[in-house]
């Protein structure tokens, strides 16, 4: 109990109670003076008071004062909205390229990543041999999305977003909270990313 | 004439009128205010939105909306509950409180035919006296009289005392008659509260009986008169009579309330109370009895401490500063001083105002006190009733008998 020894001994110069005599057979042993409530302590009287004065503080500043100069930090939903980080995620977008169309290529990174399991993608052919895939079908369930944004980190081409800055609305049928491939590239707009990347020989061009 | 003044001075029509115009909604707006006022304690905002279009008044109209949600809800009566009883359970709680506004002075006495003039206070006191044209001029002028009280009797404050009991059947009924053991506990825990701190409310205030002779409310404000250093809770016979009664009066009233810190009988940690099963308007009417009796005990400490309907320095006739008591037919008339005069209906408004104004702030102080303490445990709380009240009370009734001895010698 070496251990326990040197707490007592760090004890003796701490704030606890004033030791009067410690016993000569074993050091943990000794007389404290304990302190009592005094009978005008027990009573609350005073510190009923004191409360009470607390909160008349509040009440009076709150109540009789401008908004700004009281303590009260509210914010009131529908008239006033919190200001958002910059780099906030809020419901998903799919980016366009330059003649409108949509930039994914139907890769599966984002389906396969996605902790929740909240996208699907059917992809499809397409003519350009450059892409080889589309996706015929890309939808998100907003109720099983955890907003963790693997997606936007997993994309290669920057087709899927998070930056909307939007809430998902609340609904009353389930299948209303999916966001259709429609929807999703109404709020997209078009990327200047180059597809791709820049070349192999992206560190030479810097 | 006669007959219009007769029929306002009927006691169901006052009561009508003080009790269901001028305190119910009071108890009403207690149920914004106790939440609204809350918050600005706790730095929230509080229901602040219930408006009629453009109205908003910080969101007074709540207590409609809360009015009108309670008669809409499903009124729900557990299988196995005492049918009879659940239902007269809320009935009791309500209506001794309702009962008992009997006895207060809203304010003071109105003589309808001198409503424009100043009243003569001398003549008022002495009577008819002189030839009898004289005497039916007084009849004519004093005669038709309307006391803003619904019921004037000798025993006033113990009518107080034997009606609220009362009310404590309305918890006790409600916890035994809903078969839910949390229910009992809380109806059995209400009946003990009530009980412990009924004994300390009663003798606390017996004080004050002794020192002015009376337990007349009406007849207590008016010895207060209109001095403010004459008031209950500034009476000082060699001790601080009136501030200590009015301190435990206080404690125990509030414990009659059932609210916090004393709401054992309640108690949402543990066992919700004795109204668990009651929903909709049967839970809203223990609610609004709650909040009556918060309003109806600021009415009876206005009336004991705080000189009732008083104005401080306002006379029947004006104001009027450092005047002569003079005994007039065994009356006391106040006299002389610095006098401004002030026309009959403008004084009757001015102290209806003042009781509203004193009852108001009352209700304040005990929401602000609600808010602010710690509830009590159930051996805390019969602690404090038994031990420190009960004992302080007797202690005071002994010193104002004292006071009350040293004072005739």
């Amino acid at each position: 109990m070496a251990g326990g020894h040197a707490h007592d001994a760090h004890d003796d110069h701490g704030d606890g109670p004033e030791v009067l005599s410690v016993s000569d057979k074993n050091p943990r042993v000794r007389t404290i003076q304990v302190k009592r409530p005094t009978p005008a302590e027990s009573s609350y009287l005073a510190a009923t008071a004191k409360g009470l004065g607390v909160t008349l503080k509040h009440f009076v500043k709150n109540t009789f004062s401008r908004r700004k100069n009281t303590y009260i930090e509210t914010i009131e939903y529908p008239e006033q909205k919190f200001e958002y980080p910059e780099r906030f995620r809020g419901l998903h977008r799919l980016m366009h390229r330059d003649d409108g169309a949509v930039r994914c290529v139907a890769c599966m990174c984002c389906p396969t990543v996605c902790p929740a399991h909240c996208i699907t993608i059917v992809p499809a052919q397409t003519d350009d041999n450059g892409i080889e895939k589309y996706p015929a079908t890309f939808e998100i369930d907003e109720l099983r999305c955890v907003v963790c944004g693997l997606c936007v980190e997993a994309c290669p081409c920057d087709a899927i977003r998070m930056d909307t800055g939007i809430h998902a609305k609340p609904v009353e049928e389930r299948h209303e909270a999916i966001m259709t491939k429609d929807l999703l590239l109404e709020l997209g707009a078009r990327s200047t990313a180059v597809q791709g990347g820049e070349g192999a020989d992206w560190r030479g061009k810097k | 004439m006669d007959i219009v003044y007769a029929i306002l001075d009927n006691a169901a029509l006052k009561w009508a009128v003080l009790v269901l115009i001028m305190v119910m909604p009071l108890a009403s707006l207690l149920t914004w205010a106790e939440r609204r006022q809350s918050a600005m304690m706790q730095d929230r905002l509080g229901p602040n939105r219930a408006n009629l279009g453009p109205l908003k008044i910080w969101g007074i109209l709540h207590f409609i909306a809360d009015a009108v949600k309670m008669i809409a809800k499903e009124d729900f009566i557990p299988g196995s509950v005492h049918r009879g009883l659940f239902a007269l359970a809320p009935i009791l709680a309500l209506a001794p409180v309702l009962v008992a506004f009997a006895i207060i002075p809203f304010g003071p006495t109105v003589y309808p035919h001198v409503m424009g003039d100043v009243l003569n206070t001398y003549q008022l006191a002495s009577g008819p006296v002189g030839d009898a044209a004289q005497q039916a001029a007084w009849a004519a002028t004093y005669d038709d009289s309307i006391r803003a009280q619904v019921f004037q009797i000798e025993f006033g404050l113990i009518f107080y005392f034997a009606i609220l009991t009362l009310a404590n059947y309305g918890g006790t009924i409600a916890g035994w008659a809903s078969y839910n053991k949390w229910a009992l506990l809380g109806g059995l825990r209400s009946s003990s509260q009530m009980m412990s701190y009924e004994v300390s409310m009663g003798l606390s205030l017996m004080g004050m009986f002794l020192i002015w002779g009376t337990l007349e409310p009406g007849a207590m404000v008016q010895l207060q008169g209109s001095e403010p250093w004459k008031w209950g809770v500034v009476l000082w016979p060699f001790v601080p009579l009136g501030l200590v009664a009015f301190i435990l009066f206080f404690t125990a009233a509030i414990a009659e309330t059932k609210r916090a810190p004393f709401d054992i009988p309640e108690g949402e940690p543990e066992i919700i109370g004795y109204f668990v099963e009651y929903s909709g308007i049967r839970w809203g009417m223990f609610f609004l009895a709650e909040f009556i009796e918060i309003v109806f005990i600021s009415a009876v400490i206005t009336t004991v401490f705080f000189g009732g309907y008083q104005v401080p320095f306002l006379d029947p006739d004006g104001f009027r500063f450092l005047g002569d008591w003079v005994t007039v037919n065994g009356q006391q008339v106040h006299l002389g001083g610095y006098y401004l005069p002030v026309p009959h209906g403008a004084v009757v408004a001015l102290q209806f105002g003042a009781f509203a104004i004193k009852v108001v702030l009352l209700c304040w102080l005990q929401l602000l006190i609600r808010w602010t303490l710690p509830r009590f445990r159930a051996d805390q709380l019969m602690n404090l009733g038994w031990k420190v009240l009960l004992p302080s009370s007797l202690g005071l009734i002994m010193v104002a008998a004292l006071a009350k001895l040293v004072s005739f010698l």
